[in-house]
């Protein structure tokens, strides 16, 4: 069951997506950036925890659950370590999406090179 | 500006080279080389832009039959950044060389001072080129190639390819007898995903100036053609001359002709390199053929950068317009 | 002329075709759901592995980075993209693509002033305006925190 969740709730919010696309004059790169500070927003009112409880993997792939990351993070961070966390928390908690593209870029730079379309 | 020139400058040799896409299109067969691989053999982009370009000039003076140390003047532009394709190309050629850049109208720029240069007297032959690679272009203008986008309806697909042509005092023709040459028209249009929307109005100044300076009119010519507005640009290309209360039916569109509509390119072609193959690959012959003796080529230019998109700025365009006849036109009293 | 700007623009809108929103949606929403059910699958494989669920869901953001990576490298992103659009952009995966393709266009311009330059051309607002955000909501967790407001 969590896999319908799963694929319905993160395919509703790439539809979403593709209507900010089609129907406003949003570029892409604006259209994730509104939705990763969302996913902080969200997750600061205690929407995006519900979201993710049934969808998984439907709330935290989406760039939204990038935010949700951000937002975890900084809220585990102050808890624990009071002012330090504000700056500390939310790098730290993404880091890890953000070091895996890092390396990924790297490597694919290293080894293959920029192809033609058709 | 209307120019009339003194006397007919002929047209005497031309070529053109394209890349895979194009060589998958309706134009199959008519380029001088039709390259499988859009590197050219060279490593980046940009040098297999040069390497068209080369190549390029290479089947020109090959069918002329002359050495590059003969060419006493040649002019033409690209895409890139500071025109530097056509800048290393002309390292190589090393002939006298006037770097030129109206964006995709470089090609009917290139020609009309081509022949002024040989129509007074100052070079016995001269050459115009122009040029755009998809990928040069793309990784400027929009973003990376392995990039993951989708194309608005109306965005147009740069053309891989290369045209250039030959002009020279005497020739068997066809002929360049006047021209246009255009002033930037800006219409309000932000879209750099819309360029043939942003271009028509340029078109349409310069139509209509040219119509009125020569005292024609569009029936005139066996056939009207644009460089690139695309199928948008085409459509609002005719209704601005509706406007204008100017009546054309024989619009032809480079952009809409080098590739079908089956190869996933939106609203049709663009770059200077669309008008430039097109031109020396599948109009010019038509003159030989005896297909055409009296044809207009307007080549449509958006002269913006992706800085003054970001800024917000609307897209000034322009277009230039040569007047190509065969012989016996060229020559009429 | 005798069009003017205002008269033009309408022309324009007119004229220009529109997206086939109900088709783009279509494949948008087949595509990023099969990128989520993916990492479901991920996570619940992880899980299964012994990870805990916070590690599982992050082991499953960087499968999920490195299959789009190697979808980029060979050039199938991109097509995909061509017809998935919000499908292929707002699953983390675009966020990877996002990362990858500039720092292989970029390869050319060398592996300092090219690649690394490059490489968060496009994904660098997210990183930026996310951490922003976060910031904001620290501040707001620390105020709370401290003077119980």
């Amino acid at each position: 069951m969590n896999y319908l969740w799963a694929f319905t709730v993160g395919g509703a919010i790439c539809v979403a997506g593709q209507l900010l696309i089609d129907l406003t004059k949003l570029t892409p790169a604006r259209i994730l950036v509104i939705f990763v500070v969302s996913g902080v927003v969200l997750s600061a009112v205690g929407i995006w925890d519900k979201v993710v409880d049934f969808a998984g993997a439907g709330a935290t792939v989406p760039i939204i659950g990038f935010g949700h990351t951000l937002a975890k993070g900084v809220e585990e961070a102050v808890a624990q370590d009071g002012f330090t966390g504000i700056f500390t928390g939310g790098l730290t908690a993404c880091s890890c999406g953000v070091c895996a593209s890092l390396i990924a870029g790297f490597i694919a730079a290293v080894f293959t090179r920029s192809k033609s379309q058709s | 500006m209307y120019i009339k020139y003194k006397r007919p400058v002929a047209i005497t040799q031309w070529a053109s080279v394209v890349g895979k896409k194009e060589s998958c299109g309706p134009l199959s067969g008519k380029f001088d080389e039709e390259c499988a691989d859009d590197y050219f053999g060279q490593t980046t982009w940009e040098k297999a832009e040069t390497e068209l370009q080369t190549r390029c000039i290479g089947h020109l003076l090959h069918k002329k039959g002359i050495d590059r140390k003969d060419v006493e003047f040649i002019t033409g532009g690209d895409l890139c950044n500071q025109i530097t394709s056509t800048a290393y190309t002309m390292r190589a050629v090393g002939a006298p060389f006037m770097g030129l850049y109206n964006a995709c109208s470089t090609m009917a720029e290139g020609m009309i001072a081509a022949a002024c240069m040989v129509d007074g007297g100052y070079a016995s032959n001269a050459v115009a080129l122009a040029s755009s690679h998809f990928c040069t272009a793309e990784r400027q203008f929009r973003t990376p190639l392995d990039y993951g986008g989708k194309r608005t309806p109306t965005a147009q697909w740069t053309v891989t390819g290369c045209g250039c042509v030959m002009f020279e005092r005497f020739g068997k023709g066809p002929f360049i007898t006047a021209a246009q040459l255009g002033r930037v028209v800006d219409l309000g249009v932000k879209d750099a995903n819309n360029m043939g929307a942003a271009m028509a109005p340029a078109a349409t100044e310069t139509l209509k100036r040219f119509l009125y300076a020569s005292g024609t009119e569009c029936r005139d010519y066996d056939a009207i053609y644009t460089g690139d507005l695309g199928r948008v640009g085409s459509e609002l290309f005719f209704q601005l001359l509706q406007n204008e209360k100017i009546n054309i039916e024989n619009h032809t569109d480079c952009g809409c002709v080098i590739f079908d509509k089956s190869q996933n390119v939106q609203s049709g072609a663009s770059g200077c390199g669309c008008g430039a193959s097109v031109l020396a690959a599948d109009i010019l012959p038509r003159f030989e053929s005896g297909d055409y003796r009296n044809i207009l080529f307007i080549a449509t230019g958006a002269l913006m950068s992706p800085a003054t998109t970001m800024q917000g700025e609307s897209i000034p365009c322009i277009a230039h317009l040569v007047n190509i006849k065969n012989k016996e036109e060229a020559h009429k009293k | 002329m005798r069009t003017n700007k205002k008269q033009y623009d309408r022309m324009v809108k007119n004229t220009s075709p529109r997206s086939r929103v109900l088709r783009n949606c279509v494949w948008a929403f087949l595509v990023g759901g099969s990128f989520c059910l993916t990492g479901e699958v991920l996570i619940n494989a992880y899980r299964a592995a012994a990870f805990t669920l916070g590690d599982a869901r992050l082991l499953a953001s960087v499968t999920l980075v490195a299959i789009s990576a190697v979808l980029t490298a060979v050039g199938w992103y991109g097509r995909l993209a061509k017809r998935a659009g919000a499908g292929t952009l707002v699953p983390i995966t675009g966020f990877a693509n996002a990362v990858v393709s500039p720092a292989i266009e970029f390869r050319s311009e060398g592996l300092i002033t090219g690649v690394a330059c490059k490489m968060f051309i496009i994904a660098g607002p997210v990183i930026v305006y996310g951490t922003l955000s976060s910031v904001v909501y620290g501040v707001i967790l620390f105020v709370k925190g401290r003077y119980g407001l």
